[in-house]
């Protein structure tokens, strides 16, 4: 709300520029001729002469016109205070128009619009959903809109960021372990080992990493990483490596790195730790969330069991 | 006041240009100089930590306001894509503002928690390693340069002089706070905390 200052202030500049175009108009046309003619205003540089007709009705009509829209728009939007006639629909409500009010009534009028077209899928469950070719594509283009930017626009993820479509899983791969990773997010946790570990320490454990899934490694190196391996890691990453999807610790057996599995890759996630994280999507997805979820997870569902 | 009056004097011809154009702005901008909804910080809007503050000047430094906007508009369209509309509250402690008004690449305005840390120093260091069809510039040299916290408590005395309410610990903890630490950390952290502060759409 505006003050009164403001409000008189708004009114006086806007009601007054108008009335005083209107005067200007009438003042102006007074001393105007009524017929065209020959004789000239007196105007006269280089020889190009201005003759004195008056100005074209139509022209003059325009100036009317445009004082008259100004005095429409004001009466349908309104000024300062005063809220105007137009209005739009909010929360079933018919309310004064303003900007956010116009975006108000666009936005639920569009999700009212498509909520039926995500509804007809909510009631499927994922597993059978994936053999709806619709659903795909529109779980596709939402992936495509709101996942690619991290998991790559064909799910295949990228250093640091998973694969979608092969059959390893840090949290799981069921669909309800897909989609509370999709709605809350998920936050990994790889503590950093270079001050546990000492330098010796993390060369040995890269070994005994990569013996688990049979790279190249120095047996040695790797055999007296073993029981630091027992101590630390197993508690995430079990006694036998094969991860935990509990803690989103990966299995290391598998031959599949998020980070990367050389011996230099490792050493780094050892040294530094690591701390991915998927972020919580259910507030960034809006309107229907529930429903773009479900076909999300049925389309990152299908990559790998379909 | 005859026409050739005016048409004759330079310095009153730019008066009433002057007073013409500015017509509209003082029913239009004006009074906004005074309005609460303008003036009033959001619930919630800190000053920016020392570190994002940092971070912000890098990011005008590299220039990402050219090709970024930081203003999501009230249009369907843009709350779909970027979350809930900006609004001047959001803004107060902002100097300069960032805006823009050219958007090569996307609006950040709310880009503050939609990515990991990770994804930006990867994204950060090679756009391409992410988004393969990214046309923005790498900046590897984040990682390596350190952010020099010298000038770190004069920003903010700067800054405290028109209006952001920084403390006196805030100015003293600044140096300590960001020295030698690298670029590319400030950054993030500014990033990270774009339009965090308004969560509901």
């Amino acid at each position: 709300m505006l003050g009164t200052f403001w409000q008189v202030w708004i009114t006086l500049i806007t009601v007054g520029s108008i009335v005083g175009c209107g005067i200007l108009i009438v003042y102006t046309s007074r001393g105007m001729r009524k017929e065209e003619t020959t004789e000239t205003t007196g105007h006269d540089y280089d020889g190009i002469q201005e003759i004195d007709n008056p100005l074209p009705r139509w022209w003059v009509f325009m100036f009317w016109a445009t004082i008259l829209f100004g005095l429409a728009y004001l009466g349908m939007y309104g000024f300062g205070n005063y809220k105007g006639v137009i209005t739009v629909t909010v929360d079933g409500q018919e309310v004064n128009w303003t900007a956010h009010n116009q975006w108000k009534a666009e936005v639920q009028a569009f999700d009212a619009e498509i909520a039926p077209l995500y509804a007809k899928y909510s009631s499927t469950p994922v597993a059978e959903l994936i053999h709806n070719d619709e659903a795909l594509q529109t779980g596709q283009r939402l992936f495509k809109s709101n996942c690619s930017v991290c998991h790559g626009s064909t799910a295949k993820g990228a250093l640091g960021f998973p694969n979608l479509t092969d059959k390893d899983w840090l949290y799981g791969g069921q669909p309800a372990q897909i989609v509370q990773t999709i709605t809350n997010g998920r936050q990994g946790a790889m503590p950093a080992w270079e001050a546990v570990l000492g330098d010796e320490g993390v060369n040995q454990m890269v070994n005994y990493v990569r013996s688990l899934s049979g790279l190249k490694h120095e047996a040695a190196l790797a055999e007296a990483a073993a029981p630091k391996f027992l101590q630390n890691c197993a508690i995430c990453h079990g006694a036998d490596g094969k991860g935990n999807i509990l803690m989103g610790a990966p299995n290391l057996t598998d031959e599949i790195w998020l980070y990367g599995g050389s011996s230099k890759q490792i050493e780094m996630t050892l040294r530094h730790g690591r701390a991915g994280k998927m972020p919580a999507h259910k507030e960034i997805l809006g309107a229907n969330a529930d429903a773009k979820i479900h076909l999300l997870a049925t389309y990152v569902y299908s990559l790998s069991n379909k | 006041m005859k026409h050739e009056t005016i048409e004759k004097s330079l310095p009153l011809m730019v008066v009433m240009i002057v007073i013409a154009l500015s017509w509209g702005g003082m029913v239009e901008i004006v009074p906004l100089f005074w309005h609460a909804d303008t003036n009033k910080p959001v619930e919630g809007l800190k000053p920016y930590t020392a570190l994002q503050l940092e971070g912000r000047d890098i990011y005008i430094r590299e220039g990402c306001h050219v090709c970024h906007t930081q203003m999501v508009r009230p249009f369907r369209a843009e709350t779909e894509r970027y979350g809930p509309y900006s609004v001047a509250g959001e803004s107060v402690y902002e100097h300069p503002f960032l805006w823009g008004s050219k958007r090569t690449g996307p609006d950040l305005a709310r880009v503050g928690g939609r990515y990991s840390d990770e994804w930006h120093r990867a994204h950060l260091y090679n756009p391409r390693d992410v988004v393969p069809e990214s046309i923005m510039p790498s900046y590897p040299w984040l990682f390596e340069n350190k952010v020099d916290g010298r000038d770190t408590p004069k920003k903010m005395e700067a800054l405290r002089m028109v209006g952001v309410p920084y403390t006196d610990q805030d100015i003293e903890g600044a140096k300590a706070a960001v020295d030698g630490k690298p670029e590319i950390e400030a950054l993030v952290a500014y990033l990270q905390h774009l339009g965090t502060v308004i969560t509901k759409r």
